[in-house]
């Protein structure tokens, strides 16, 4: 029998319960929906989190420096002083592949202006910061290397800095006090909103790091080394090259550093993430088998209903595959039906949800093909059985049915 | 010319259930190309279980059925199918069409599942063709449920007509029908077979059976009659005798 015809026969089987029909594809319907909407919330989440990552910039290497025990005691990283500026340097000198180093001293301050006051972040950074970060100067410029060498008195605000003291002026050009040493201010930087742990990244302010070494927190070692590769692609023998130059440097000492690359921080921010989509996966499939079996039964229905049909279209002249080939077209159709319907759920409910929470939504394209061609495949499987029941009927039983 | 139907001691034993069934004993039988036959007998006489056997529905235990020329007797499943559809047309008592779908899609019913492959339009012109045969081309458009049962059963011949088949298989065809349908039913038959059309009928009626041109009557799975018809009814006389009869009833009926 041709394909045209089937098809035809088989919606028009569908019609005649059309009560029935709805209702049994309404397990995919549900199945497909809460499938749809799980992964497309599930990817939004991954999507943040992976937005946030690019938020640190592109193909960052961090160094940190080791942790320190004293009396049992022992540190997180970054609390022994053992990075120096010189290892800074020995890295920009000696790994090829890299755009740009910034030693990094960080600590948090008061500070001071227009006679307010706000305690944020002060780090020490080198002029190539806003670049390893993409993160642009909004308004005014970032120091100079002159101004590294010089220890100059200068600095560039973060949005919430800016806002929290200059709430209406230009902060471009006034100064700033921290710990009474006045600063310059020479720019502003883009608003860059909350990093992946939370944070306000615009809560900051960004001086030299030998100003800040010198002048503020009179340090002689740096807290970390950001560096950024050329590219994706040279990022592991970029990070390879700076342990092998800070393991030379230390002459066999233990270790006392950690070198991370973003591309590791990334994917501890989305396992999580990723196994939640997963389970919610997982629930949702149990439902569009749930559906699956429902079609089943309904299709052992359907062919016991309409045995005396079947025994006519034996009886001239039909094959077993034919009449299989009808019902499992059938249950199929009713199947990727309902999971037309359910992915067009899926995308409503979580777009809703979006609107409603303010969740960040992704629907894939992957998600919603794989959905639907689960959900043929559901039909398919599960209506295989009531299909070949009806292939295998004797004609003559079948004619006589009543 | 060879026979249509040629069936050497063909044997059917039912055995699913405790005893084995001996339902069919022996037939030997041999038809002609344009005959009209009636098969007769008794419930229990195993005429049902020859019509299967005859409709390739069934398969015999024993015995050799050559259809067309074709030795029928062993073949497949699938094989029976395309048998039944490319050289049997079948009519049965309860016209068994599709509900809910129209007259003109039930005649094309036997073309969709057939080895041989049509177009859409000639599926159509066939069908059509077919229902003018029984005088229903004005009626294709029409579902089972909007038709008398007359005109049910002309339907039925008209999808068992489609596939121009070697023999006319009808399984009491009249049992569900009054006394002028079954005549109108039987008109078309005889039209069919004087356009040199063999059909094999199954029937318990013997004025239906007068119809045909040649009686077979089964008892107890042996045939135990062949006989010619000689008093053969034709279905315009006899209408017309139905219809004075109705005439003068109406008259008595009048009078009293």
């Amino acid at each position: 029998m041709r394909f045209g015809s089937i098809i035809k026969v088989a919606i028009r089987a569908l019609l005649r319960n059309t009560m029935r029909s709805i209702l049994t594809a309404l397990g995919i319907i549900i199945g497909v929906g809460a499938v749809i909407a799980m992964v497309s919330i599930g990817n939004g989440a991954k999507a943040q989190v992976e937005a946030q990552v690019a938020s640190l910039g592109q193909n960052v290497i961090t160094v940190f420096s080791g942790s320190m025990s004293s009396g049992g005691m022992r540190g997180g990283w970054g609390s022994a002083p053992t990075l120096t500026i010189e290892d800074a340097e020995a890295i920009e000198r000696e790994v090829t592949g890299i755009v740009g180093v910034s030693p990094e001293v960080r600590d948090r301050n008061q500070v001071l202006a227009n006679g307010l006051n706000w305690n944020t972040s002060v780090n020490g950074e080198s002029p190539s910061y806003p670049d390893i970060r993409s993160w642009k100067i909004a308004n005014g410029a970032m120091f100079s290397e002159q101004d590294v060498r010089s220890v100059a008195k200068v600095c560039v605000i973060g949005k919430t800095v800016a806002d929290q003291l200059f709430a209406n002026s230009d902060p471009v050009g006034q100064t700033l006090r921290i710990r009474n040493i006045p600063f310059k201010i020479l720019g502003v930087l883009d608003a860059k909103g909350f990093n992946l742990f939370g944070q306000d990244q615009d809560d900051t302010v960004i001086v030299p790091y030998t100003s800040h070494m010198k002048r503020l927190s009179r340090r002689t070692n740096i807290s970390s080394i950001l560096i950024q590769a050329a590219s994706a692609e040279v990022i592991d023998k970029v990070q390879k090259d700076i342990t092998e130059v800070l393991t030379q440097r230390r002459k066999g000492r233990e270790p006392d550093f950690t070198v991370r690359n973003q591309v590791e921080l990334a994917q501890t921010a989305t396992a999580t993430t990723q196994t939640m989509t997963l389970l919610l996966a997982a629930i949702a499939s149990v439902s569009l088998l749930v559906g699956g079996i429902g079609i089943m039964n309904i299709m052992l229905v359907s062919v016991t209903e309409r045995t005396r049909e079947i025994g006519i279209r034996l009886a001239i002249g039909a094959h077993g595959s034919d009449v299989l080939m009808q019902f499992l077209i059938e249950a199929t159709i009713l199947s990727s039906l309902g999971g037309v319907i359910g992915i067009l759920l899926g995308i409503g409910s979580s777009q809703l949800v979006s609107h409603l929470n303010g969740w960040p939504v992704l629907v894939s394209t992957a998600s919603v093909v794989i959905a639907f061609v689960f959900s043929a495949a559901v039909g398919m499987f599960f209506g295989f059985y009531p299909a070949r029941k009806a292939a295998q009927l004797d004609p003559i039983d079948a004619l006589r049915y009543e | 010319m060879p026979p249509v139907v040629k069936i050497e001691e063909i044997h059917k034993i039912y055995d699913s259930g405790e005893i084995p069934v001996h339902a069919v004993r022996g037939v030997t039988l041999e038809i002609q190309r344009g005959d009209f036959v009636a098969l007769m007998g008794a419930s229990g006489s195993g005429k049902s279980t020859l019509m299967n056997l005859l409709g390739c529905l069934d398969r015999p235990t024993r015995g050799r059925y050559l259809l067309d020329g074709i030795d029928v007797s062993q073949l497949d499943r699938n094989a029976l199918a395309d048998i039944r559809n490319q050289k049997l047309g079948f009519v049965f008592q309860g016209f068994n069409l599709l509900a809910r779908t129209t007259a003109l899609e039930n005649v094309e019913l036997p073309m969709l599942y057939g080895a041989r492959k049509f177009t859409t339009k000639q599926i159509r012109e066939r069908a059509m063709h077919c229902l003018d045969i029984v005088g229903l081309s004005q009626r294709f458009d029409h579902f089972p449920s909007q038709l008398s049962g007359g005109q049910q059963q002309r339907v039925a011949i008209a999808r068992a007509l489609v596939n121009e088949p070697q023999v006319l298989l009808a399984d009491e065809p009249t049992g569900n029908l009054d006394t002028r349908t079954s005549a109108e039913v039987m008109g078309v038959f005889q039209k069919l077979n004087d356009e040199g059309i063999t059909i094999v009928m199954v029937t318990h009626e013997l004025d239906i059976a007068h119809f045909c041109k040649r009686n077979l009557i089964l008892r107890d799975g042996v045939m135990v009659r062949d006989e010619a018809v000689s008093n053969r009814s034709f279905a315009a006389s006899e209408l017309e005798k139905l219809s004075s009869a109705e005439a003068a009833a109406k008259l008595t009926g009048a009078k009293s």
